[in-house]
C-alpha cells in the first residue's frame, strides 16, 4: 500500500499504470464547469518548497484545491533557510499540526526520504536534487499516452537529449518509460552524462543526428547556464550546434514523432522557438496542462491509501478495546 | 594494583610478531610483560586471570582518533573517548589535531596533554597540525611541538594544496625525524563530493569524486617523498587503483606506510542506501571491488595499519541533507568487532589483524607496545572473537553515537582491557 510518492521505482509498474488510469478521470473532472471533487475534504496538504518553482508548485496547489484539500504553503528560498536543522524543525512542527501530506522540493537529493523519517504524513516528491521528479515523469507518460493513443510503449524509442547528469526529470523518466516498455536513448556529451550508466536500461549516443530517425519521443532537457562556467560544455554556441533541435534536425524525425520539454525552455539553445510551438510536433503545452490532473490523481491515490490505513488502524484498536 | 603481578592462564595468545595464534599463558609484573609460553604454566603468587580459552592480544594502537577537545567537548571528551577506547580494546589513542582551534602550537598541545593525562584511562599520544590553522600556508613549530609530545604531524582531511609549502614542511620534518601523515586526495577534484563516482552516485544523483582522485593524491605525495626523503604515512588508502603506486613506492625504498579505516574495510557505497548520513565518510565509501582489494592489501601487508578514524559528530550535524551533513563515524568501540568481520569471513587471520591494529602502528610511532614480548608494556586486550551481539548505538560510551553499525549484527566482545598492567575495562 503506497504511503509516499518519492520515486518511480517506489511506485512500481502497477502503481504507475493505476495512476495513469486515474489521471483520465481527473482530466474529465477538470473539464467540468465546477472542477472540484471532495476526495481530500478535511485533509491538509502542505507544500514545502525549498527551491524556486512556479509551475510545479502551482500545479500541486491547484490539484490539492480541486480535491477539496486544505492547503498551506511554506515557500522558502534556498538563501533564507538552508540549514537542515531548520528543515527538520519545520517538518516536525508542521507535522504536529496534524497534516496529512507534504509536497516537497529541495535542491539536495534524498530529502523526501529523510523527511518521511521525521513525520507520519505522506511525502510527495516534487523534485529532489538531481535525483527524482516522479510526478513530472507521470505527466510525461500520460502526455505520450494521449498523443500517441497507446497505453503501453513497447517498440517506441524515447530519446532524451541534454544535461542528464543533473536531471531528476531524466532519472524519473528513464525508469517510468522503461516500465511501460519503451527503449530509452540518452544523447549528451559525456561531461553531461552520469558517471556510470553501464547498468542502466539505456543506450547512449554522443550524436543526436544518428538517433533522430528512429526516435518516437524526443525529449529535450534544459541546459542551465552555470554548466558553461563549471566546464561541462564550452559555450552555448557549440552546444546549440551539436545538441540543439533546429528545423533541419526536426525534419529527420519520423512524421508521428512527438517533441517534449519539461520547461522552462531556453529557446534558441536546446530548442528552436518555432519548433517548440509547432502544434503538429510539440506536446510541450499539453505537458503543462496535464500537470494538474496527474497531481490530482497522485494525491487522490495517497489519500485512498491513507483512508485504508486509518481504517485498518481503527479496527486494530477496536479489537484491542 | 597496576604494579602487582598478573598471570593470564588458559589463553589463546594472538602474537602479531611471530604471526601465531596458539594456546598459552602470559605473565605481567610492574606494568610490563614478563614472559609467556605454552604448556604448563609456572607457579606464581600474583592475581590469576583465567582466560577460559579466549583471545589475549596486544592492545590496539589507534592512529587518527578525533577527541573533540578543545572546542567541541559536547561531541567527545578525553574522558568519554578513553572509556570508549577501553571498552573497545584500544589501549593507545593517537589523537588528531583537527579540533577547534587546531592543535598547531605547543601551548595548545600542552592543554591537550594535560587534559589527556587527568581524564583518559588509556594512553593518549597527540598529533599536531603540519601547517598553522591547518590552512596549508605556513608550517607549524614542528620542533617545539615534538618536544611537547607530538608524535606525528598532519593537517588531517585538509590537503596541503600548495606543493611548495608542503615540500618545505616535509623537508623540514625530515631533519627532525618527524612523521608526516597525509590525506591522499586531489583536493580540487574531490571538492564537494558526497559519494564515489560510480553506480550508486549515478543512480542517486549525488555529487561524486572519481576514485582516481585518491591515486592522484598518493602519486603527488610519493613524488614529494622522493624529493624530500621524509617519513610519511598515508592516512587512508581505500581504492584498488592506488595500491600499485603504494607498492612501487615501498619497493623503491621510500619511508612510506599506509593505513585504512575499518569502515572502508567493512562497508561499501551501497550501504548509504536511503541517504543514511551516518554512512557519510571522508573519503566516501567505495565500490565493493575496491573494498575487496583493500582487504587483500591489508592481508598481504601492503597496507600496514587499520584504524577507526573515530570522528564524533552530534545529531544535528548529521541530520542534514546528505550533501551538507558532516562526514565521519565513531569507531573506537566498534573497531575490533568490525575488524573481526574480516576474520569471520576468513579474509584475514587474527595475528595479521593485530599486526595491522597493534604492532604496525606502534612500530611506526616508535612505541614499545603492540607486542606480547618481554619488557613491552602490558597493554592487553582479552576478547571473545565469536560472541554475537546486536549493536545498539545508545550503548556506546562515546558522547557521540554516529555509528554506521547501529542495529548491525556483530561478533566479538571485549572481556577485559589492561593498560600498563592496570585493568581499565571489564572484570568485577
Amino acid at each position: 500500500m503506497m504511503k509516499h510518492l518519492r520515486s518511480i521505482d517506489e511506485l512500481g509498474h502497477d502503481g504507475l499504470v493505476r495512476l495513469l488510469d486515474l489521471t483520465h478521470h481527473m482530466v474529465e473532472v477538470n473539464r467540468r464547469p465546477v472542477p472540484k471533487v471532495p476526495a481530500l475534504r478535511g485533509r491538509t496538504v502542505v507544500s514545502l518548497f525549498f527551491e524556486d518553482s512556479t509551475r510545479t508548485r502551482l500545479s500541486f496547489e491547484t490539484a490539492a484545491k480541486r480535491l477539496s484539500a486544505d492547503t498551506m504553503t511554506f515557500s522558502v528560498s534556498t538563501s533564507s533557510v538552508n540549514k537542515g536543522e531548520s528543515l527538520r524543525d519545520t517538518v516536525e512542527t508542521i507535522s504536529d499540526m496534524g497534516i496529512d501530506a507534504f509536497v516537497v522540493r529541495h535542491k539536495s537529493t534524498g530529502i523526501p526520504w529523510q523527511i518521511s523519517e521525521w513525520t507520519n504524513a505522506s511525502v510527495v516528491n516534487a523534485g529532489d536534487g538531481w535525483h527524482q521528479h516522479p510526478t513530472q515523469a507521470l505527466v510525461d507518460c500520460f502526455t505520450v499516452r494521449e498523443a500517441l493513443g497507446k497505453e503501453r510503449f513497447d517498440g517506441l524509442t524515447l530519446t532524451i537529449v541534454g544535461d542528464i547528469m543533473h536531471s531528476r526529470v531524466a532519472r524519473s523518466n528513464i525508469a517510468a518509460f522503461n516500465m511501460l516498455g519503451a527503449r530509452v536513448v540518452l544523447v549528451a556529451p559525456p561531461t553531461l552524462l552520469p558517471p556510470d550508466v553501464s547498468h542502466w536500461p539505456v543506450e547512449v549516443s554522443y550524436r543526436l543526428d544518428d538517433v533522430l530517425e528512429r526516435t518516437d519521443i524526443l525529449y529535450m532537457l534544459r541546459l542551465q547556464s552555470e554548466r558553461m562556467s563549471q566546464g561541462h560544455v564550452p559555450n552555448l554556441r557549440e552546444y546549440a550546434e551539436t545538441y540543439g533541435l533546429d528545423s533541419v534536425r526536426a525534419a529527420k524525425l519520423p512524421p508521428h514523432a512527438v517533441l517534449m520539454h519539461p520547461g522552462p525552455m531556453n529557446r534558441g539553445v536546446e530548442i528552436d522557438g518555432t519548433i517548440a510551438d509547432d502544434i503538429n510536433r510539440s506536446v510541450i503545452q499539453t505537458q503543462v496542462e496535464m500537470g494538474v490532473a496527474v497531481r490530482m490523481a497522485a494525491m487522490d491515490l495517497l489519500a485512498r491509501n491513507l483512508k485504508e490505513r486509518r481504517a485498518a488502524a481503527k479496527n486494530e484498536r477496536g479489537a484491542w478495546a | 594494583m597496576g604494579m602487582s603481578e598478573i598471570f593470564f592462564t588458559n589463553a589463546r595468545l594472538i602474537d602479531p610478531v611471530t604471526l601465531t595464534d596458539a594456546p598459552g599463558w602470559l605473565r605481567v609484573a610492574k606494568g610490563k610483560i614478563v614472559d609467556s609460553g605454552d604448556g604448563k604454566a609456572p607457579e606464581t603468587k600474583g592475581e590469576v586471570v583465567d582466560c577460559g580459552g579466549l583471545c589475549l592480544a596486544p592492545g590496539i594502537v589507534d592512529i587518527g582518533v578525533k577527541v573533540s577537545e578543545p572546542g567541541e567537548r559536547h561531541k567527545e571528551s578525553f574522558r568519554s573517548a578513553g572509556k570508549a577506547a577501553a571498552a573497545g580494546g584500544v589501549t593507545t589513542i593517537v589523537t588528531r589535531p583537527d579540533t577547534t582551534p587546531a592543535i598547531d602550537s605547543p601551548e595548545i598541545l600542552e592543554f591537550v596533554a594535560r587534559r589527556a593525562a587527568t581524564e583518559a584511562i588509556v594512553n593518549v599520544l597527540p598529533m599536531a597540525a603540519l601547517t598553522k590553522g591547518r590552512a596549508g600556508r605556513e608550517m607549524t613549530e614542528i620542533g617545539f611541538l615534538q618536544d611537547a609530545g607530538a608524535v606525528a604531524f598532519t593537517d588531517c582531511d585538509r590537503v596541503v594544496a600548495d606543493t611548495k609549502v608542503y615540500a618545505r614542511a616535509l623537508t623540514y620534518a625530515r631533519s627532525l625525524g618527524a612523521l608526516v601523515i597525509g590525506h591522499v586526495q586531489e583536493p580540487i577534484l574531490s571538492e564537494g563530493a558526497a559519494a564515489t563516482k560510480g553506480k550508486f552516485a549515478s543512480l542517486r544523483g549525488l555529487p561524486d569524486v572519481s576514485p582516481m582522485a585518491e591515486r592522484m593524491g598518493l602519486d603527488r605525495d610519493i613524488s614529494l617523498l622522493e624529493m624530500t626523503g621524509a617519513r610519511y604515512h598515508a592516512d587512508q588508502i581505500t581504492t584498488a587503483r592506488a595500491l600499485p603506486a603504494l607498492e612501487r613506492a615501498k619497493r623503491n625504498g621510500l619511508d612510506i606506510t599506509a593505513g585504512v579505516g575499518v569502515h572502508h574495510l567493512t562497508l561499501n557505497e551501497f550501504d548509504v542506501a536511503d541517504y543514511r548520513t551516518f554512512f557519510k565518510l571522508k573519503p566516501p565509501l567505495r565500490a565493493e571491488s575496491d573494498r575487496i582489494a583493500v582487504i587483500e592489501a591489508v592481508e598481504s601487508g601492503l597496507i600496514d595499519i587499520i584504524c577507526s578514524m573515530h570522528t564524533p559528530q552530534d545529531e544535528e550535524s548529521k541530520r542534514l541533507p546528505f550533501e551538507e551533513a558532516a562526514s565521519g563515524a565513531v569507531g573506537l568501540q566498534t573497531l575490533l568487532p568490525a575488524a573481526l568481520r574480516l576474520y569471520h569471513a576468513e579474509q584475514i587471520d587474527l595475528p595479521k589483524l593485530f599486526r595491522a591494529m597493534s604492532l604496525n602502528p606502534a612500530r611506526r610511532l616508535g612505541l614499545p607496545s603492540g607486542r606480547l614480548m618481554a619488557d613491552c608494556p602490558a597493554d592487553l586486550v582479552l576478547f571473545d572473537p565469536d560472541a554475537p551481539f546486536v549493536l545498539n548505538r545508545d550503548d556506546l560510551l562515546s558522547k557521540s553515537k554516529n555509528t554506521p553499525f547501529d542495529g548491525a549484527r556483530m561478533q566479538g566482545k571485549v572481556i577485559g582491557t589492561w593498560v600498563g598492567g592496570k585493568r581499565v575495562f571489564g572484570g568485577a
